[in-house]
């Protein structure tokens, strides 16, 4: 068997989670130089797992940005909803979108809407 | 999966709107994180992971608790960046394919950086970003964030095949870049002889 061949397997069988042909085992375990390559590799997976615990911070505004976009299209789409008078759906996803507070504002808000339209 | 996140998980399932706003607060950071992986800028970034919450918002219902919460937003950020890579690379004229990078697969490395003292992360953080985005968001996926193929696949929405060439592919690469062997770099730097 040909180290080239082995190198190109071995991303492939360095997790341990593919069953690695036990000819490419027997090669790699009398080839200093597949070893090396294979240590290479298993040196690669530590790195990228040990990315995982590396969190980034986010630029300033990524949070409220976040929480706009769920209120502004949460009230599109409940405007819609009136718009479209499917108000019962409007109201189940209400149950789920805001309290109750909060569902009486975009429920204005809606009115408010299709008065403007009607003029 | 924290208590305490365990608890804002069910409240906000039973439609407790400011538990989902803590939930998205203790969060955020690590989804962003993915995001920045799989998209590579700030910018973008800030898209996939908006993008990311409002889906998680809407499905909150289908949220099954056997996943852990964190698990079940990688894979949405997954899904979400993917479709916003996909529409990106139209609007920029790119193409996404695997082939189409082969003739950059051997990016030029300035020896002087290579023997700086620069740390392994930042080293692979770069390599990271050299990849073309869909072989990068298979080994982020799988080498870092550890999901199964199975749920890769259905996010990237390729088959369990396609997502593990990419993968070999991918950490051969990266491979190649982070340690060239004596011979590889002797070759690269005959090259940049000629
Ligand atoms: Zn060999």
């Amino acid at each position: 068997m040909q180290c080239e061949h082995v190198h190109e397997l071995l991303p492939e069988v360095v997790d341990g989670n593919h069953q690695a042909d036990p000819d490419v085992v027997d090669h790699v375990q009398g080839c200093l130089r597949c070893q090396a390559e294979l240590v290479q590799y298993r040196r690669l997976l530590r790195a990228l797992h040990n990315l995982r615990t590396e969190v980034l911070e986010p630029a300033p505004g990524t949070l409220s940005g976040i929480l706009a976009h769920i209120e502004a299209v949460g009230e599109r789409g409940a405007i819609r909803s009136l718009l479209s008078g499917r108000r019962a759906a409007y109201v189940g996803g209400l149950a789920v979108a805001t309290a109750a507070a909060g569902a009486g504002a975009i429920v204005l808000l809606g009115r408010g809407k299709r008065r403007v339209r009607a003029a | 999966m924290p208590t305490d996140l365990a608890v804002l998980v069910a409240a906000a399932v039973d439609g407790d709107r400011s538990a989902f706003e803590e939930l998205v607060k203790a969060t955020y950071a690590d989804a962003y994180t993915l995001a920045f992986r799989l998209t590579g800028n700030e910018e973008d970034a800030r898209d996939v992971v908006q993008d990311a919450y409002l889906r998680a918002y809407k499905g909150l219902k289908k949220f099954r608790g056997d996943a852990s919460f964190s698990t079940w937003m990688y894979r949405i950020t997954a899904n979400c960046a993917s479709s916003y890579l996909v529409k990106r690379s139209r609007n920029r004229h790119e193409n996404l394919d695997d082939e189409t990078h082969l003739a950059d697969e051997r990016p030029e490395i300035d020896p002087e950086l290579r023997a700086d003292a620069a740390s392994e992360r930042r080293r692979l953080a770069d390599a990271l970003e050299s990849l073309p985005p869909d072989m990068r968001a298979v080994v982020v996926l799988r080498d870092v964030y550890d999901l199964p193929h199975e749920a890769i696949a259905a996010e990237l929405g390729i088959t369990e095949g396609a997502a593990k060439v990419r993968l070999h592919r991918a950490r051969k690469r990266l491979r190649e870049r982070l340690f060239p062997l004596r011979a590889e770099r002797d070759g690269e730097e005959s090259a940049h002889a000629v």
